[in-house]
């Protein structure tokens, strides 16, 4: 009886196309939306992904996102060194700094503060010159997108100068790096250089990384840290919550993306719904003829169950395949974030199943209380 | 009287031989100042073996009583027993299942589904039952073969001319050997000649000893091939005539 269901649904070619129109819309809405979504919020943790090594980011306990910098006394560091449990603890600078091109232009940076003695926190991904690099006077490695900002349309050219803070800065390599939230250009670079570049304040130190000895867990370090220190010290994955949380709370973007997300969800159950419903009606006589002639009310149930998962099934995949074409045509055409983790997969899984459900709900009722003696009728 | 002309025996009559039995049965329709008296006390025997003729000008209730020996409708009063089985006393899914394995059906629209082949129209019931679907099309295929319409397997309704749909809707309600066979107006949509190739179908495929056809219609050109006739009025039975192929069982 299945297949009868399946052959129906798919004989009538404009209303089953209508009716995973509907669906298709509502899952590429809510794929391609919650994707940028998560893009978007992973733009604001990229700079904690980036810097890798140290489990532990200790700030100021006011501190609320990565972002939201609140310089602590260099004494800090030592005072964090100190704490049992703590392997080692290293400076790390985090600010904006204006940058003054050759050519007269001025740009924003993000300049990122390296500790001199160990450089915990480089770039991975350093693809032309090199991390050691750094040692030399006045260095800096920026990011690759950043370059293209600061030298649209020019090849990459090491030994390039500018100024930051009337001090100059030699680039010394090319780094890939996860894009910011800000979009601006990264520069890394030693501690003592990066405090040089930024504009003077009485206290410069943005972040103490540091590492738990191998036989005591993070939450028990940072646990300590903040009862020795009165700082706030959170693990790697406490702190990109914390950042993602702060952007989920704070401001509009999970309203403006939800808002988006629940139209899609909306249209495309009415749109699925009412076609749905429609190819119903004019089965009914149909129906009417299979409960006539011997179909129980739960085979019928059920054939309608499979015509709209078959739907769902169909619609979620083209959904879900054209967000994720869209997502890659337009990220490697575009600056536009996405990021389609699994988790949106089963979102947008869900809200397909309950669009379906709900569409055929309607439909159900109407081809259970259809009266079989309507077939005698002419 | 409505039942004047059946033998004042009938109601007496044992059940043995007897397809269908209806006695006393009403249908109404709504409520109150709405309510619509479809039937009033039919009685009627349909025996093993005969092809009854239910005719009558339109909103006689025809259909009504029809559909109720079918046991799609419930009657308002009265008792109705089908092959031996007394319909009000079973269940819903009782009654699903007695129309599933017994009642086979020819509509006057043919209600096939239009996006199966004929063959898989013809096999709508059996895969009802469960068969598998190759086995249920195949056996579709043989009885619409006998009915001649062993070239047109893979056609869909829309591709059918009115008799050879009609003749898809006769092979789907043969195709399970139910024991009753009610067709609603199967002659109304086609031509004199389509609608005498029909009824000849209907006459020597459903017509066998152990099986009972009723047939509802106001189509005159057909009516040579009852055995009986029942002639409706106002919700009542006005008579009941022999037909020419009548052989009287008394």
């Amino acid at each position: 009886m299945l297949w009868i269901a399946w052959k129906m649904l798919v004989g009538n070619r404009v209303k089953y196309l209508g009716i995973v129109f509907g669906v298709v819309f509502a899952a590429v809405l809510i794929a391609q939306q919650a994707s940028i979504f998560c893009g978007l919020m992973s733009l604001t943790v990229s700079q904690i992904r980036d810097v890798e090594g140290p489990g532990i980011w200790v700030m100021d306990r006011h501190v609320q996102f990565v972002d939201d910098i609140k310089p602590l006394s260099d004494n800090e560091l030592f005072r964090v060194k100190g704490v049992p449990g703590v392997e080692w603890a290293v400076r790390f600078y985090k600010g904006i700094g204006r940058a003054r091109l050759q050519e007269g232009a001025y740009e924003q940076m993000i300049i990122l503060g390296l500790d001199d003695a160990t450089l915990v926190g480089a770039p991975a991904g350093v693809f032309l010159g090199s991390i050691a690099d750094l040692r030399k006077p006045d260095a800096v490695i920026m990011d690759d997108a950043g370059y293209k900002r600061a030298w649209p349309g020019e090849s990459y050219k090491l030994g390039r100068t500018f100024e930051m803070n009337d001090r100059r800065a030699v680039l010394v390599g090319i780094t890939k790096a996860s894009r910011t939230f800000q979009s601006f250009p990264i520069i890394y670079t030693r501690y003592s250089q990066a405090v040089l570049f930024a504009p003077p304040e009485r206290k410069v130190l943005s972040f103490v990384l540091a590492d738990a000895q191998p036989d005591v867990p993070s939450e028990e370090v940072c646990r300590r840290i903040e009862q020795r220190t009165g700082l706030q010290a959170l693990t790697r994955e406490q702190f990109l919550w914390k950042t993602i949380a702060y952007y989920l709370r704070k401001t509009g973007i999970p309203l403006n993306f939800g808002i988006t997300v629940l139209l899609g969800f909306l249209v495309g159950t009415a749109i699925a719904g009412q076609t749905f419903y429609l190819f119903t009606v004019e089965n009914i006589r149909q129906f009417g003829a299979l409960k006539a002639m011997g179909t129980s009310n739960w085979t019928i149930l059920g054939m309608v169950l499979a015509q709209a998962m078959q739907v769902g099934i169909v619609g979620y995949g083209l959904g879900v395949g054209l967000a994720a074409v869209f997502g890659w045509v337009v990220k490697g055409a575009s600056r536009l974030s996405f990021f389609m983790p699994w988790q949106v997969l089963v979102i947008t899984a869900v809200a397909v199943v309950v669009i379906v459900l709900v569409a055929s709900l309607l439909s159900i009722r109407k081809v259970l209380i259809v009266d079989p003696a309507i077939v005698f009728r002419g | 009287m409505a039942t004047a002309t059946i033998p004042r025996t009938l109601h007496d009559r044992p059940l043995e031989g007897i397809a269908v039995r209806v006695r006393g049965v009403t249908k109404d329709f709504g409520s109150g100042g709405a309510m619509t008296r479809a039937l009033r006390g039919v009685d009627l025997d349909v025996p093993y073996g005969e092809l009854l003729m239910l005719i009558g000008p339109s909103g006689c209730g025809k259909t009504t009583l029809v559909s109720i020996v079918a046991g799609t409708l419930q009657p308002t009063v009265g008792d109705v027993t089908v092959l031996g089985q007394v319909l009000a006393a079973m269940s819903n899914g009782r009654k699903v299942r007695f129309r599933r394995d017994n009642v086979g059906f020819v509509f006057q629209s043919y209600n096939l589904l239009p996006a199966l082949t004929a063959a898989e129209n013809a096999a709508v019931p059996l895969l009802i039952a469960g068969w598998n679907r190759r086995r249920a099309v195949e056996a579709a295929a043989d009885v619409l073969a006998r009915l001649g319409m062993a070239d047109r397997l893979a056609s869909l309704p829309s591709e059918l001319s009115g008799g050879q749909q009609q003749r898809v809707a006769i092979a789907r309600a043969l195709v399970h050997e139910p024991r009753l066979l009610v067709c609603d107006e199967p002659t109304s949509a086609l031509d004199a000649e389509n609608g005498r190739i029909t009824m000849e179908l209907i006459r020597q495929i459903a017509v066998q000893p152990g099986r009972a056809v009723i047939v509802v219609t106001h189509d005159s050109r057909v009516y040579s091939f009852a055995d009986r006739i029942a002639s409706m009025e106002d919700g009542r039975i006005d008579a009941i005539a022999a037909g020419p192929h009548h052989v009287d069982q008394d």
